[in-house]
């Protein structure tokens, strides 16, 4: 059960005090858009083994959406930010590329 | 045989006596005792019968890896199987009663698997029972199910009479196992200003040190324990506790702590089990380890122990479990057992060792007893039916197809060496290391389980990290750096000095002779529990079982409830020679929690019955359960189904109410539907995002049905929006969508449209809603009076608010039942008065309460939806001939795009109608239109589905609506839908509206 910490309110919380929303940055696309990009928008989603970034919502807390960038295989949490940004901060870019030199960045 | 010594046993008090019955046995054994202590100490050496085989089995183990004695614990609503007889405390009056045999635990008649034990091997079940396919269900089954599970299953009627509770703590450092090393560990932690918690499994503390001799600054062990757990105690940053087991380490530190708080004193105040839900900043596992059995012909025979168990049962028990005993080892440790025998008065007939030239401290110290020992040799194999009568021996180095010398003896002791407890270290990602010199796995230091932060968050310390002796030290280590990752700068003093014999190495023997032949091989057991031979695993391997997972589940090796403690090193060792590879390239299977098992009542904790969940209620909840209410589940609320008058059946108690809301007026507690306020500059276009028709023109003052869907297009909760003011919107959603529609505007505001300016409220639990419908529902509140509710004032859709009868009101004119309908809001706490008041202002005009059934009975004869019946997440509203409240206006909404995809295009789609059974029958639940002829999938054809099925009172039959192909299309056909029993019913697909389709009766 992991350790979060809502950077909207500040509490670091047990995970069943959140509520978890699938991969973050997603780009959507709405009328008008193709068939491929729909599709991506939809159903296409990342599985990496290691770094990812995760939408949550501090439903039994403040209500707030963030997100959490965390390693998938060692369950570290390099950083958590607030929802309204549509790509990571260069701040957690930086403390992702401390700890992991290797990372190939964001795709 | 086994006994009891006239002197000694360090953890009993010879004083208290107490009585206890096996298998309705009358037998005493002492306080401090274990259960398999006294039972040994009663000459009871066989105590089960095996899973597979029905061998006769006896104590093998003195702890928590005991795979044999296992027995079932009390009676009636109190009894519980599969129990560990060494780790179950004696108490005054305890029952216990032996598994698996029949008719009984002497004369067991399914020994005769034994006989033919090549009827049960590896993949038995595999292989024998595939064909003829139908003989499964009927035939293999039915019979493998009766002869399979270890003990009985408590009566099912009966509830759990204990109580059990759960608790959350914190520590900085956490320390599993109490021996010295932990001891030591929590005592550096402590000192360098740690808040420590220190947990051990059993009830003492010092773990193995007092019966192995360790001595500690040049005195016994027993005497540095006794200072160290009272400086503990002593100190307030600390909270030491036994009978507590680490049962699992999971992520970031947390924690799952087994306490036994009052299973060796049973009716005692209190809860019987506590499960401790830690989060731990650092931990230390202290955990020791197990020693390893030797695999030779017949080491499953009572009288057949673990040397260091029979260590344990003649220090701490002073009991012996026999008066000659052979031991047979690999290993120096196991000479301190062949030493503590004799230093008893007791007989060792022999040390057999496998190793040449046995010239360490300890074999040398048994030499000088005057104790025998046979180097290079093995035990062929152990003599004896229901115990052991003696050994026969042979050269380790043989295939053992005769024996060199036989010993007559009454127990053997064997040591195959030990292997770390690393079970904790690798529950969160610790990894192992092969350790060459020892010939075990042990923690690797460069790969340990890692926190929130990626950094190291366990250490391991002592017998648990494959250290003998010296422990202390390392254990210091340990608990000050555990406390320098809180405090860099904390101290504490150097460790005392622990001293042990050294020991000589060991050498691994897998299988004893090491070439021994068949014959042999069949009859070594490699796990106790589960019936698994050498013989078995070495089948699987030449069957192309290379994994150690595959091996695993096909030979059931180590997947008993022990979790192979005792087999799976030595399992391993046996598949890894077999393949003809060292034992690191085959690896182990994964450790998972909990370490050994725990009880159903702690993982339930406090939440049971009443509690199990939160109840919402309603602010009218205690008048319908003081009114007959029959409960039916909603989510978390409980909404009256119906309510049942005197004497009165559910059906006869709907059907009134049915007709009494078109006759006269009912009352619908309508609370629990949700209320969310939407509100602020931009709520308008927001509230056009979200629903799929147009909710930016509705009027101030005015109310508008509406559908939500979500991306895929596909429909999602429904309900009444209704227009307060310019910029807020109060929007209804289902009963049990409130929370998840709440959730899913938050999600959109505060992730897609962050600069939007709204505001969301779930208002839900504020307001206390009733629904008066019927043709006499205006006349009643015109008898609470205060606002003008005639046709004008109020006209179908529209909402106003003022006094009502004295409540602070909103009246909403919607109708779900297609009456005359107004739905009366209220604060919440004005409810149950708002609520009394109808009904007397009604009593006159025949109003009655209705319940959930007749809501949706009212709004099947009017062909309204229902979400979660007509929908189920694959259904877009023009499914349901919704297409007039889907915008054509807006270029977006959510779901739009979703929608256009193709296959939602797609003419053959199934499509709402209403269905109306030829001989006036209810149509069962979910019946489906079947088709002649087969699908891809070899199923029967389908072209439609019962979504809603009820019968109405008021039209005097069945009626349903259906999701049918094309169905708007085919008006008036007769389908053929699937009845029980073969039955085949014939449905005419008619208009889903069968009551006022013009909707005259709710415009009055």
């Amino acid at each position: 059960m992991l350790l979060l910490t809502c950077p909207c309110c500040g509490v670091t919380a047990e995970e069943t005090e959140f509520t978890p929303g699938g991969e973050a940055h997603l780009k959507r696309f709405g009328p008008g858009s193709s068939d491929e990009e729909f599709d991506a928008y939809m159903f296409q989603r990342k599985n990496p083994r290691g770094v990812h970034f995760e939408r949550w919502r501090h439903a039994y807390g403040c209500g707030k959406w963030f997100i959490a960038a965390r390693c998938t295989m060692t369950l570290e949490v390099f950083a958590t930010y607030p929802a309204q940004t549509l790509e990571p901060p260069a701040e957690v870019i930086e403390k992702i590329r401390a700890r992991r030199p290797d990372w190939e960045g964001a795709q | 045989m086994s006994h009891r010594l006239s002197s000694g046993g360090r953890l009993i008090d010879r004083g208290t006596p107490l009585r206890f019955s096996f298998n309705g046995k009358q037998m005493s054994g002492y306080k401090g005792d274990t259960l398999a202590a006294s039972l040994l100490a009663a000459d009871q050496m066989l105590v089960g019968r095996s899973f597979k085989y029905h061998r006769p089995r006896g104590v093998v183990a003195s702890g928590a890896e005991e795979p044999n004695a296992l027995v079932g614990l009390g009676s009636g609503n109190r009894f519980e199987p599969n129990q560990r007889a060494t780790s179950t405390e004696l108490f005054e009056g305890l029952r216990a009663r032996s598994q698996n045999h029949w008719p009984n635990l002497d004369l067991d008649l399914l020994a005769v698997n034994n006989l033919v034990p090549q009827f049960l091997t590896a993949g038995f079940y595999y292989k024998t029972f595939l064909w003829p396919r139908a003989f499964w269900k009927h035939v293999y089954e039915p019979i493998i199910r009766r002869s399979a599970g270890l003990g009985e299953a408590p009566d099912a009627k009966s509830c759990d009479a204990d109580r059990y509770e759960q608790i959350y703590a914190f520590a900085d450092v956490l320390v599993i196992g109490g021996g010295i090393a932990g001891l030591q560990a929590a005592l550096a932690a402590a000192e360098a200003g740690a808040r420590v918690a220190l947990w051990e499994q059993t009830a003492h503390w010092g773990g193995r040190a007092p019966v192995d001799g360790v001595e500690i600054d040049g005195k016994p062990a027993e005497d540095w324990i006794k200072t160290t757990v009272e400086r503990l105690e002593k100190m307030e940053n600390v909270e030491i506790r036994l009978r507590c087991m680490g049962a699992g380490i999971h992520d970031h530190g947390y924690t799952l702590g087994y306490e036994r708080v009052s299973d060796h004193i049973p009716g005692s105040h209190g809860p019987r089990h506590r499960l401790w839900r830690m989060r731990a900043g650092q931990i230390i596992t202290a955990t020791g380890a197990i020693e390893r059995p030797l695999s030779f012909a017949g080491n499953d025979l009572p009288g057949v122990m673990l040397a260091s168990a029979i260590r344990d049962y003649l220090v701490n028990y002073a009991v012996a479990p026999g008066r000659d005993a052979v031991i047979v080892t690999n290993n120096d440790d196991a000479y301190r057992t062949a030493i503590a025998m004799r230093r008893a008065g007791l007989g060792v007939v022999a040390v057999i060792d496998a190793r040449a030239d046995v010239t360490g401290a300890l074999p040398q110290a048994a030499r000088s007893a005057g104790i025998r020992i046979i180097e290079s040799s093995g035990i062929r194999k152990v003599k004896g039916s229901k115990r052991v009568k003696g050994v026969e021996i042979c050269a380790i180095d043989s295939r053992g197809v005769a024996f060199t010398e036989q010993l007559s003896c009454d127990a053997v002791g064997m040591s195959g060496g030990w292997s770390p407890a690393v079970h904790l270290w690798s529950h969160c990602g610790g990894k192992l290391i092969w350790d060459e010199a020892g010939h075990f796995f042990r923690p690797d230091p460069d790969r340990p389980p890692t926190g929130a932060d990626g950094r190291p968050n366990l250490r391991v310390c002592g017998a648990a990290n494959g250290r003998l002796g010296a422990v202390l030290a390392e254990a210091n280590a340990a608990g000050l750096e555990s406390a320098q990752a809180f405090t860099p700068t904390a101290e504490t003093g150097p460790a005392a000095t622990d001293t042990t014999h050294d020991e000589a190495p060991m050498e691994p023997v897998w299988i004893m002779p090491r070439q021994a032949e068949y014959e042999l091989r069949a009859k070594m057991w490699l796990d106790f529990q589960n019936d698994v031979k050498v013989s078995d695993v070495q089948l699987a391997a030449r069957e192309g079982f290379q994994s150690v997972e595959h091996t695993k589940r096909y030979t059931t090796l180590g997947m008993a409830t022990d979790q192979g403690k005792l087999s799976n090193i030595n399992g391993l060792a046996v598949l890894s020679d077999a393949l003809g590879q060292p034992i690191p390239a085959t690896g182990t299977t994964t450790f998972r929690p909990p370490y050994t098992p725990i009880s159903m009542g702690a993982i339930a904790g406090g939440a049971v019955g009443d509690v199990f969940q939160p109840l919402r209620r309603t602010p009218m909840h205690d008048w319908h359960a003081a009114n007959g209410a029959d409960w039916e589940p909603v989510g978390q609320w409980r909404r009256p189904y119906t309510y049942r008058r005197a004497g009165e059946s559910r059906t006869k108690a709907v059907n009134r109410e049915v007709r009494n809301v078109r006759e006269a007026v009912g009352l619908l507690d309508a609370s629990t539907l949700g209320k969310i306020l939407v509100s602020g500059p931009d709520a308008p276009r927001f509230m056009d995002m979200l629903y799929t028709n147009m909710m930016s023109s509705l009027k101030p003052g005015k109310c508008r049905y509406g559908l939500m869907c979500n991306e895929n297009g596909f429909l999602m909760d429904d309900g009444v929006v209704a227009r307060l003011d310019e910029n807020s919107f109060l929007v209804h959603t289902t009963s049990g969508g409130a929370d998840h529609i709440h959730g899913w505007m938050e999600d959109w505001l505060q992730c897609e449209w962050w600069d939007w300016q709204v505001h969301t409220v779930n208002l839900t639990e504020q307001y206390a809603q009733v629904a008066v419908a019927g043709p006499q529902a205006r006349r009643l509140l015109e008898g609470l009076g205060g606002t003008d509710l005639s046709r004008d004032a109020l006209p179908f859709m529209g909402w106003t608010e003022g006094k009502l009868g004295g409540f602070d009101a909103r009246v909403f004119r919607i109708s779900f039942s297609g009456e005359l309908s107004f739905e009366i809001a209220v604060p919440a706490g004005q409810g149950r008065a708002l609520w009394d008041a109808l009904l007397q202002a009604g009593e006159s005009l025949g109003v009655m309460p209705y319940g959930t059934e007749a809501l949706h009975i009212l709004r099947a004869e009017k062909g309204f939806i229902m979400i979660g019946d007509e929908t189920d997440g694959t259904v877009i509203p023009q499914d349901l001939g919704l297409n007039w409240a889907i915008s054509k206006k807006k270029t977006d909404f959510l779901g739009k795009r979703g929608m256009e995809r193709v296959a939602m295009q797609d003419p053959e789609r199934w499509k709402l109608v209403g269905l109306e059974t030829l001989d006036g029958s209810v149509l069962p639940h979910g019946g489906l239109a079947v088709l002649s002829g087969r699908n891809a999938n070899k199923q029967a054809r389908t072209e439609g589905r019962v979504t809603s099925t009820y019968y109405s009172a008021n039209l005097g039959r069945g009626i349903a609506m259906g999701l049918v192909a094309r169905g708007t299309e085919r008006m008036g056909e007769v389908l053929r839908f699937a009845g029980p029993k073969d039955k085949v019913i014939k449905v005419r697909i008619v208009d889903p509206v069968l009551i006022d389709k013009d909707g005259e009766r709710q415009n009055v």
